[in-house]
C-alpha cells in the first residue's frame, strides 16, 4: 500500500527581548543559576505579572509578516500542571483568542512553492531547567529561563514529507531573524520544533493517530526523527497493530524516537483566564506603525532578485538566506556605478570566493575581513578590463590576509592587465616568430594551435595578457 | 449537569489535593461533602444560564479594563542570596527537589 506522512509542527521562538515576558529581570544567556530568576520568575507570594510591550511587538511583527489576522483583543490563560522547572504550578500562555490567527507562509520545495497555513501563534512564558544530574539523588533546577517570553507557532497540518517539514522550519527560521523578533540560535533552544506526524493510506480523507516527537534542535534531527517515525508508524499498522497517540522523544545518538513515560494525565490543563491578568487589546495604530517598519521580507526580496535583477532562484535563495548576508550583496551592488552593475557576477563572488572564505574561517558575514565596496572595486575591475578574473581570485587572496585596497594591490604587484595592443602586438609577433611549423598546422585547419599560443602569451606576461585581445590579434596575425 | 464522585477522584488528582477517606462525626467522607460543595456551586451556574447573554461579549476578566504593558527594561537585580536563604535545599546556586524520573 501506498502511504502518505502528514506533519505539522509547532516551533518555539524565543523572543528577543531584553527581559522577561512578565517581569524585569534579565533574559541573557549563560548567567550562573538563578541570577536572572526575581521574585516573580519564581513566584514568590503575592507577586503580579505585567507584560512587556517589545514581546507584544514582536508577535504583532511576525502576525504582519504572514499575513495573519491579529486579534483586537487576546486573552491570557493559565495552562496548569505540576513539574518542579515551572515553579507557579501554571504557565501563563494563550489559549482560547491567541493574539495571532490564520497565516501562511510559502515555502520552496523540489515540487515548487507550495503555502502552509499557521493555525496561531501565541505569547507565552518559558519554564526553568532541570538539571537530571546526580545532586545526591535529587534534580537540580535552574529558574533562570523561566518567563522567558516565547511565541508558539501553530501550523496547520500542510506538510507531506519531512523535506516539506524542514522547508517551512527553515522558512520560519529565517524568517524571525529578517524580523529581528527571536535570535533563531538552536543550540542555546531560541527556536525549537516539535513535530506532529501520523500516516494514512494515500487518498484516505481522514487523518491517522498522530504522535508528536520533541527534542528536535536541528533542522538535521527534525528530517531525521520525521523520517524514521513515519516508517514505525508504518511498520506497526503492517503488522497489524495501532498506533497511539503519544509524546515521543527523538534520540539523536541511536536516530530513533522513543516513547516518553507520558505525565498521568498531563494533557488536562484544566486552562482558564488568567485573573491576574486584563485583556490585551491591541490599538490599530499600533498594527499601522508596525506594519510601516517591517522590512522587506526574505519571500518578496528573493522574488526582486529574481525578476529585477536576473538572478536564478538558487542564487536569490542563497543570497536571503540571512538579512546580513542579502545586505552584503546590496551593498557590493550598489557601490558599483550603473554601467559596472553586474548582479550575477556579484552573486556569484560572494557565494563563491566570499561564503567559502568565511566558511572554511567559520566566522560570519558580520565578521567579513573584507568591506563590500572593496569588492565591488575588485569587480570594477574585471568588469573594465584591467584584470583577468583568475588575477583577481589572486588579489582577493592578497585583500583577505590583509587591508589593502584592490587597485592598491594591483599596483604594487604589477597585476594590470596588458590591454595595450601595441604592447601584445609585439610580444605576441616575439612569441609567433620562432614558431612557423605550428602557424603552418593552425593555417591547415589545427585550430588547437591557437590555444597554445595563448598559452605561451599568457606565460610571457605572467597572465597579464587580456585573452579576448590576444585571441583577436593571434587571429589577425596568422590569419593565411 | 452533576459530577460523579469519580470526578471529585480526577479533580483532587489534578490539583494534588489529598483525598482522606475516613468518615466524620455525620458519617460522611471528605469527597461526599466535595461532591455536595462542588455540584450546588455547578447548580449555581445552571441558575445563571437563564440569564439571556445573546448579545453579550463574554468577559475574560471580572474588571472591565485593558492590560498595561511596561517598557522592555531590566529592572531587577540579583537577590540570589535571599531567595536561596529560605529555600529547603540549594547546591551550586540550583534549587533542589525530588529526582524527577523522565
Amino acid at each position: 500500500m501506498e502511504w502518505e506522512v502528514v506533519i505539522g509542527l509547532e516551533v518555539h521562538a524565543q523572543l528577543a527581548t531584553r527581559s522577561k515576558i512578565f517581569s524585569g529581570a534579565a533574559t541573557a544567556y549563560g548567567a550562573a543559576p538563578n541570577t536572572q530568576a526575581c521574585a516573580i520568575d519564581i513566584a514568590l507570594p503575592g507577586v503580579l505579572p505585567v507584560l512587556n510591550r517589545e514581546a507584544v511587538q514582536y508577535a504583532l511583527r511576525f502576525g504582519l509578516a504572514i499575513g495573519a489576522k491579529i486579534n483586537p483583543k487576546s486573552i491570557f490563560a493559565r495552562k496548569n500542571y505540576f513539574y518542579p522547572d515551572l515553579p507557579k504550578g501554571y504557565q501563563i500562555s494563550q489559549y482560547e483568542l491567541p493574539i495571532v490567527a490564520e497565516g501562511k507562509l510559502i515555502i520552496d520545495t523540489s515540487q515548487g512553492e507550495k503555502t502552509i497555513r499557521i493555525t496561531r501563534a501565541h505569547l507565552e512564558e518559558d519554564a526553568g531547567k532541570s538539571l537530571h544530574e546526580d545532586f545526591h539523588g535529587k534534580t537540580g533546577i535552574d529558574l533562570n529561563r523561566a518567563g522567558t517570553p516565547l511565541l508558539e507557532i501553530v501550523s496547520e497540518p500542510d506538510m507531506r514529507s519531512a523535506e516539506e517539514a524542514v522547508a517551512y522550519a527553515k522558512t520560519l527560521h529565517t524568517l524571525v531573524r529578517y524580523l529581528e523578533i527571536c535570535d533563531g540560535n538552536m543550540q542555546e533552544g531560541s527556536f525549537r520544533c516539535d513535530a506532529n506526524v501520523s500516516v494514512r493510506p494515500k487518498g484516505q480523507a481522514e487523518y491517522g493517530t498522530r504522535c508528536e516527537i520533541k527534542n528536535l534542535n536541528s533542522f538535521r534531527f527534525l528530517e531525521r526523527a520525521i523520517e524514521f517515525e513515519t516508517s514505525r508508524q508504518i511498520d506497526l499498522i503492517e503488522s497489524g497493530n495501532k498506533i497511539i497517540q503519544e509524546t515521543r522523544l527523538y534520540d539523536s545518538e541511536r536516530d530513533e524516537t522513543r516513547s516518553m513515560r507520558s505525565k498521568e494525565e498531563a494533557n488536562d490543563y484544566r486552562y482558564f483566564p488568567d485573573p491576574d491578568l486584563l485583556p490585551l487589546v491591541i490599538d490599530p495604530s499600533w498594527i499601522d506603525k508596525i506594519h510601516q517598519s517591517l522590512p522587506e521580507l526574505p519571500y518578496a526580496k528573493r522574488k526582486r532578485y529574481v525578476e529585477k535583477l536576473g538572478l536564478t532562484i538558487y542564487d536569490a535563495s542563497v543570497l536571503t538566506t540571512s538579512k546580513a548576508l542579502a545586505n552584503w550583496f546590496e551593498a557590493t551592488l550598489n557601490a558599483l556605478e550603473d554601467q559596472m552593475k553586474d548582479p550575477k557576477l556579484c552573486a556569484n563572488w560572494i557565494m563563491g570566493e566570499v561564503s567559502g572564505r568565511l566558511n572554511r574561517d567559520s566566522k560570519d558575514i558580520s565578521e567579513c575581513p573584507i568591506q563590500p565596496e572593496s569588492l565591488a572595486q575588485l569587480l570594477k575591475r574585471i568588469k573594465d578590463g584591467t584584470i583577468s578574473g583568475n588575477t583577481a581570485k589572486e588579489i582577493f587572496d592578497t585583500m583577505w590576509s590583509g587591508e589593502e585596497e584592490p587597485d592598491a594591490i594591483i599596483e604594487k604587484k604589477g597585476l594590470k592587465q596588458i590591454s595595450d595592443n601595441q604592447a601584445l602586438e609585439t610580444i605576441i609577433e616575439q612569441i609567433l616568430a620562432g614558431n612557423d611549423e605550428q602557424i603552418a598546422q593552425y593555417r591547415a585547419g589545427k585550430d588547437r594551435v591557437l590555444s597554445f599560443f595563448v598559452g605561451q602569451v599568457m606565460k610571457a606576461t605572467q597572465g597579464r595578457a587580456n585573452p579576448a585581445q590576444v585571441n583577436e590579434i593571434l587571429r589577425k596575425k596568422m590569419a593565411p | 449537569m452533576s459530577l460523579t464522585s469519580d470526578d471529585v477522584y480526577k479533580i483532587a488528582h489534578l490539583a494534588r489535593i489529598e483525598v482522606n477517606n475516613s468518615t466524620d462525626e455525620a458519617g460522611k467522607t471528605e469527597v461526599s461533602v466535595w461532591l455536595d460543595q462542588l455540584n450546588s456551586i455547578l447548580g449555581l451556574i445552571e441558575q445563571m444560564q437563564v440569564t439571556e447573554t445573546e448579545n453579550l461579549d463574554p468577559m475574560a476578566h471580572a474588571l472591565d479594563s485593558v492590560l498595561r504593558l511596561r517598557e522592555d527594561e531590566v529592572t531587577e537585580s540579583d537577590h540570589l542570596d535571599a531567595f536561596q536563604a529560605i529555600a529547603p535545599e540549594v547546591e551550586a546556586g540550583l534549587y533542589l527537589v525530588p529526582k524527577v524520573i523522565e
